[in-house]
């Protein structure tokens, strides 16, 4: 892991985020970086934010003041000058297809087999040929160890092979930037780890991340930044090293004391 | 095996560019390298919809056209409508319209939940009696059911009360007993009855069964438990779908027309046969139709938020 | 008590049959159900002895060939009405989940005023059109709306105002979530409504519009005010001739009561095939 001699752009640059949701100031000025190949763990207690601030990423949620880019583009917005011009939906959808995104609930199509699922958006939305696109999902769900169960509907799968399936469907549109909103939060503990392992792969292989969890075991080994959150607001980020073992605040001392 | 478009990136050790080491409540710190403005500077212009603007003009000129035809076109007689939609006789109509719709409901629904309460009993006999009532109501059309019963005079010419299959202790002559209106008010009510049942019956069955366990285990005597338990929560569930039923009703008395008993459309069509105008009168029926379906309709939304207190959906 | 004492170094005393269970009296219900089985049987016997409903009448008009035409000419109208009601009624419905608030008003609008007035005044009141409006497009209104014309246009447009509802209902009974992945993927609108959204709303749309579909096969009892010749028409028309009245509304109900069996029976398989895997879900 050799440094680079010049800071390369980071690949997620979020400046100065707001959001409200009506009279609640969920976000409360976010600034963050997510540098290229890197993994970034966000932990926080629930009502932190930190859903919140994952979805204004790929603009499921509208910031209401700040800005969010990724490869230094900005989401959802075109700059001229000092105006921000809101972006149709046709070009948000494609900036969308460069930013996957693993939900906590997977949100798999039910009424479509594994394969379908995959396919989906690489056919509709990337306009690839389906032979291709089936090719191609083959090769992920085997990367995600799921090859025998292409042609199954999802309600036959468990909950940690529907994730996975999830992952799948993200990757298969080859995004540069993978979001991952509490990936194992509503599976069984014994289905946790097949999913904690798969994104261990993909960190490894070097894609940029950003993960939204409580896994803090995860955070450990994998992270290259730890981000904790509360109330809106970034506490302390730096290494899992010192978040981690040596908070400097006290108020990420005490959550880690109560989830460790 | 890349996944991602990125080549193996490297990483460096110190953290995302950012924060100084300094306890960083505030995490608004300026990255040097970006000379942007400050993020709060940036106007937001939001998003065009061309097509937006077209649909609102074609749909401001087919409307304006219709308004136009509705000032213009002498068919509609606005005069006469003016005329007669306060009408004593109109007043009147709509008065018994009313009426039919209050006794309807009230003796619907009295007998909906007798037939309610049979078919969740544990007797198979009684739940099969209503299941054949409901059944049989529910599937002769109302038109049909009106035109049976204002026909009943002839079907019994006498109704006696006595011992089954015995002599008759006090007879009734039908032909006076059964007048229109009272046939017209049973038809709709034992037709109401049939819907109102499946509605109380299913308001019941929507109390999660846990609540009458609980009940159940706390020693609390049943019908005490249905009574304060049970039958608050179903009103929940029943009360929207009641509502329904009323305004549904409402407008079924519109059918009671066919017995030529004096309700609103009776009456109208009485109007219009004699003076022609038939649109006009038409459109009288139509504005009280419409304006006591929404009054109905605006009471059942404050009832129905009353009863969602306190619940989650 | 056996003889030999052989193992056993005390005797167990002789088993007792276990007590038998004596379920309770239901002294209520019993009462009860006597009572209406009473009053079923008085029923039942004034029924079928009392002259005036002639069921040698009955027998002869239940399947008559103008009857049966009748019969033929309201399950069509049923199916066309059907047909042509959710059409419109699923137009209504995405146009009242556009993003334009002026679609969103005019589809509110038409249903809010479709449902508010009695279908027998919407459909007299087409029958009269021709007073507005005596030409169209160069036709005598009169010639060009029959009273078959103007059944299936005024029993249309009143059940597409309710067809509306259960499309709309439907859709938005789908999950969030699949519509948020279905965007997060990229997918565009068209394809997020025809692709994801629409196939998972059928279960919560088919078991209401099977109900509609009972209501509207009673609901086309209603022309017979503008002398369409359906199933109750034809039963009034030979009852008019000869005064036989409550035979012939019998007619009418049974094959009513028939066909809205049938269609009911399929409906509760329907309903069972969608509830399927689901708590109870609405």
């Amino acid at each position: 892991m050799s440094s680079v001699t010049a800071d390369p752009k980071p690949k997620v640059e979020i400046r100065g985020v707001h959001k409200n949701f009506g009279p609640l100031h969920v976000l409360r000025g976010i600034d963050l970086d997510v540098r290229a190949g890197e993994v970034t763990v966000v932990l926080g207690p629930s009502g932190s934010g930190k859903s919140t601030l994952l979805r204004t990423v790929n603009h499921l949620e509208k910031v209401d003041g700040g800005t969010v880019s990724v490869d230094g583009t900005l989401v959802g917005y075109r700059r001229s000058g000092n105006k921000l011009y809101e972006l149709r939906e046709r070009e948000i959808l494609k900036q969308r297809t460069r930013i996957g995104f693993v939900f906590q609930n997977f949100h798999l199509f039910p009424h479509l087999t594994v394969l379908e699922n995959i396919v989906e958006a690489p056919v509709s939305a990337l306009k690839r040929r389906r032979k291709d696109a089936e090719a191609a999902a083959r090769q992920l769900l085997d990367r995600v160890g799921l090859a025998d169960k292409a042609e199954a509907y999802p309600k036959q799968l468990s909950g940690g092979q529907q994730q996975r399936v999830a992952i799948a469907r993200a990757l298969a549109l080859e995004p540069g930037l993978l979001l991952f909103d509490e990936p194992t939060s509503a599976l069984d503990p014994e289905l946790v780890g097949e999913v904690l392992d798969v994104i261990k792969d993909l960190a490894a292989s070097g894609t940029t991340m950003i993960v939204v969890t409580h896994e803090i075991g995860f955070a450990r080994e994998v992270a290259d930044t730890v981000v904790f959150m509360d109330e809106g607001r970034i506490v302390e980020q730096g290494p899992p090293a010192e978040v981690l073992d040596a908070p400097r605040h006290e108020r990420t001392r005490a959550f880690l004391s109560k989830v460790l | 095996m890349a996944l991602t478009s990125d080549p193996p990136a490297e990483t460096s050790d110190p953290p995302a560019a950012g924060t100084s080491d300094p306890p960083a409540v505030e995490s608004a710190v300026k990255d040097p390298r970006t000379a942007a403005p400050a993020p709060a500077d940036l106007v937001v212009v939001p998003v065009r919809h061309p097509w937006r603007w077209v649909a609102v003009v074609v749909t401001a000129v087919l409307l304006v056209q219709f308004a136009h035809g509705l000032v213009t076109n002498p068919g509609w007689e606005w005069d006469v409508f003016a005329a007669f939609f306060t009408a004593e006789t109109i007043l009147r109509a709509v008065w018994v319209t009313l009426q039919l719709t209050f006794y309807g409901t009230a003796l619907g629904f009295a007998v909906g939940i007798v037939l309610a309460f049979m078919r969740l009993s544990a007797s198979p006999f009684l739940r099969s009696v209503a299941f054949g009532y409901i059944w049989a109501f529910r599937s002769i059309p109302l038109i049909v059911q009106l035109l049976f019963w204002f026909n009943l005079a002839y079907l019994y010419k006498e109704l006696s009360i006595g011992i089954p299959f015995g002599p008759g202790f006090v007879s009734f002559d039908t032909m006076g007993l059964v007048g229109e209106m009272s046939a017209a008010v049973l038809g709709l009510a034992l037709h109401q009855a049939a819907y109102a049942a499946e509605i109380v019956r299913g308001g019941v069955l929507s109390v999660d069964h846990g609540q009458s366990e609980a009940a159940a285990s706390l020693g609390i005597p049943r019908l005490r438990q249905v009574r304060r338990i049970v039958l608050p929560q179903a009103m929940r569930s029943i009360l929207p779908n009641a509502a329904n039923e009323i305004i549904s009703l409402f407008k079924g008395t519109s059918i009671v027309s066919v017995m030529a008993i004096g309700e609103l459309f009776y009456q109208v069509q009485v109007v219009y046969g004699r003076n022609g105008r038939v649109v006009p009168l038409l459109m009288v029926a139509t504005a009280w139709y419409v304006l006591l379906t929404t009054a109905l309709s605006v009471v059942q939304h404050y009832v129905e938020r009353h009863y969602a207190k306190g619940s989650v959906r | 008590m056996s003889a030999t004492l052989a193992t056993t170094p005390a005797t167990a005393p002789p088993a007792e049959p276990p007590p038998r269970v004596v379920p309770t009296r239901r002294a209520g219900q019993w009462t009860a159900a006597g009572l209406v089985l009473v009053l079923l049987a008085l029923g039942l016997v004034s029924v079928v002895r009392n002259e005036a409903f002639q069921w040698d009448v009955v027998a002869a008009y239940f399947t008559s060939a103008s009857v049966l035409r009748g019969l033929g000419l309201t399950l069509w109208l049923t199916a066309l009405v059907m047909v042509l009601g959710f059409a419109l009624g699923t137009l209504l419905a995405v146009l009242r989940l556009s993003a334009n608030p002026v679609l969103r008003a005019v589809s509110w609008g038409y249903v809010w005023f479709f449902r508010s007035t009695p279908i027998l005044v919407q459909l007299l009141f087409w029958f009269n059109i021709g007073a507005l409006y005596p030409q169209i497009l160069g036709v005598n209104t009169v010639n060009l709306l029959g009273p078959v014309a103007v059944a299936v246009l005024g029993l249309t447009l009143h059940e597409a105002a309710y067809a509306a509802e259960v499309v709309r209902g439907g859709i938005l009974s789908v999950d969030r979530g699949q519509i948020e992945a279905a965007e997060s993927l990229g997918l565009g609108r068209r394809r997020r409504l025809s692709r994801i959204v629409l196939p998972q709303a059928m279960r919560a749309i088919v078991p209401p519009a099977g109900n509609m579909l009972i209501g509207t096969l009673k609901g086309t009892s209603i022309v017979s005010v503008i002398a369409v010749q359906d199933l109750l028409y034809s039963t009034q028309l030979v009852y008019h001739r000869t005064y036989e009245v409550i035979p012939l509304l019998l007619v009418a109900t049974l094959w009513y009561v028939a066909v809205t069996s049938v269609l009911g029976i399929g409906q509760h398989y329907v309903e069972r095939h969608y509830a399927r895997g689901t708590a109870g879900a609405r």
